[in-house]
């Protein structure tokens, strides 16, 4: 649990980071996605490594979930769980479930879209019929409807709500725990739990304002 | 008579047998001093129970000073009830108020099974303990006095602090997942921190943490909840140096 969720903290960082360029600069998003999309190893090593993780994260997430329950088969007539844990580390299987959903709309607005340019219609030339690259219009098309821009808001809530635990807990799940460290590792993850997700949000409000 | 006490109505789980399916009774109880204990409370239910020609609850208590860990009870959906840093028999009926509604419920978990009414079989921590957590030691006669090896002072004290763990098993009824593991840390770093311990640790975590799982408890996912609720204030940190133990054994033992 703890390795995947540091793979996919670490995946999520570099692509906040080039989708942030699509605000600064159109023009090297435009590059940066044409390297990501043909460039072989990221392709095909990266890539599957990426899929595997997050299917592995998923799958010991239901695993540990359901395991867990049957821990305890009668609940409690009365339980004030508020009481001493936050309601982030108890609902990581709802956060997470949720950002599962969202990977169905983000991935049919953009990896099915691609796989079918590139690998179907066999045009790897990451070109729009003008001759230009055509990365930069497909995100900005993406983000003109707004129910669309609004799931994508409540996605990152939840992603936030998920990472305000999991940081954190992916550090105490592999020991690294310390007097001098361990407060500093809490607001370093208070911090990208609120950084990248808004990341996110700023670029897909961006590209809905400016379109 | 004046009424100088407090009337509580009680939610109490009873169940005649680990066979029987069980159900939850409401009784009241009268003039209930604030300077009583929760398990005086108790005894004065039973004490009515009993003049009613009714069978009284059963629950554990022996030293009745948070010493011993056999009280139980989770009370208004905490363990030990609303009061931090103590047990059952340490907690004052000065918690509650005139006219509450009080639930009393035993420890849940697959690996606490109930015996009877608030009474759980808690043996899933001793097979745990003889999975490991011991030292092998000579004991012929010319054993080594252990004050005569030196140990750092901040070592012999978080492995004492561990060793305050009274085995009450309030960690596993309030964690979300039943998890055992602030019990099983603070057994595994009483040992694995002093030079005596140091030896079979390895053969230690490993076994212990199998013994752990096949009792039924569930997996840590650090909500940190045992931490809060635990009388003794046992440490998040032992479960993160057991999982540090566990992963430098598991990688490196032969096992
Ligand atoms: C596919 C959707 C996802 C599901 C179903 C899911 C589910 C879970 C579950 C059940 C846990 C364990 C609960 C716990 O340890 O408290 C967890 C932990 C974690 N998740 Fe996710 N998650 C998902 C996506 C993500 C994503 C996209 C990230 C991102 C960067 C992430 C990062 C983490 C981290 C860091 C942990 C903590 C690991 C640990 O404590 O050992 N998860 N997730
Ligand atoms: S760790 Fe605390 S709550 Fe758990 S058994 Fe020991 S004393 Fe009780
Ligand atoms: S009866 Fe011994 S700790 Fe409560």
């Amino acid at each position: 649990m703890a390795l995947s969720g540091f793979f996919l903290l670490v995946f999520l960082l570099q692509h906040c980071t080039i989708n942030f360029l699509s605000v600064i600069s159109p023009a090297s998003f435009n590059n940066v996605s044409h390297f990501m999309g043909t460039n072989p190893l990221v392709q095909f090593a990266l890539q599957p490594v990426l899929a595997f993780g997050v299917i592995f994260h998923l799958a010991m997430g239901i695993r540990l979930e359901l395991l867990n329950r049957s821990s305890r088969p009668i609940k409690y007539a009365m339980e004030k769980a508020s009481e001493n844990a936050n309601w982030m580390s108890r609902n990581m299987i709802i956060t997470g479930i949720m950002i599962f959903l969202f990977f169905g709309l983000h991935f049919y607005d953009f990896w099915f879209p691609e796989l079918n340019t590139k690998f179907i219609m066999g045009d790897m030339s990451g070109l729009n019929p003008e001759g230009g690259f055509r990365y930069f219009e497909e995100l900005q098309h993406k983000f003109i409807d707004p129910i669309r821009v609004g799931l994508y808001v409540i996605s990152f809530i939840f992603l936030s709500l998920h990472l305000m635990h999991g940081f954190q807990s992916a550090f105490q799940s592999v020991g690294f725990r310390h007097n001098k460290y361990t407060p500093i590792i809490k607001k370093l993850g208070t911090l990208y739990a609120i950084a990248i997700p808004a990341g996110f949000v700023f670029i897909a409000l961006f590209h809905f304002i400016n379109h | 008579m004046t009424k100088n006490g407090m009337n509580l109505t009680l939610k109490v789980w009873r169940q005649k047998s680990d066979k029987d399916k069980g159900q939850i009774e409401t009784y009241q109880v009268n003039d209930i001093s604030e300077h009583m204990s929760f398990l005086e409370m108790m005894d004065t239910m039973n004490e009515q129970l009993i003049s009613a020609g009714k069978e009284p609850v059963a629950f554990d208590h022996d030293c009745r000073e948070g010493i011993c860990g056999s009280c139980s009870l989770f009370i208004n959906g905490e363990a030990h009830g609303p009061d931090r840093g103590v047990t059952t028999c340490q907690l004052h009926m000065r918690k509650f108020k005139d006219g509450d509604t009080i639930y009393i419920e035993p420890w849940r978990s697959k690996a606490f099974p109930v015996i009877k009414d608030l009474v759980v079989d808690r043996t899933g921590f001793d097979r745990i303990m003889s999975a490991g957590g011991f030292i092998s030691v000579n004991t012929s006669g010319n054993t080594q006095d252990a004050n005569s090896i030196p140990i750092a002072k901040d070592d012999a004290d978080h492995a004492f602090d561990a060793a305050t763990c009274i085995g009450c098993g309030a960690c596993v009824a309030t964690c979300k997942n039943a998890s055992a593991m602030l019990f099983v840390s603070a057994k595994v770093s009483q040992l694995a921190l002093l030079p005596q311990g140091k030896i079979e640790a390895k053969d230690r975590v490993l076994n212990m943490v199998e013994q752990m799982d096949a009792e039924g408890f569930g997996s840590c996912t650090n909500t940190g909840a045992c931490e809060v609720e635990c009388p003794k204030g046992i440490s998040l940190d032992n479960i993160a140096r057991m999982n540090r133990e566990f992963m430098g054994a598991s990688i490196t033992s032969d096992k």
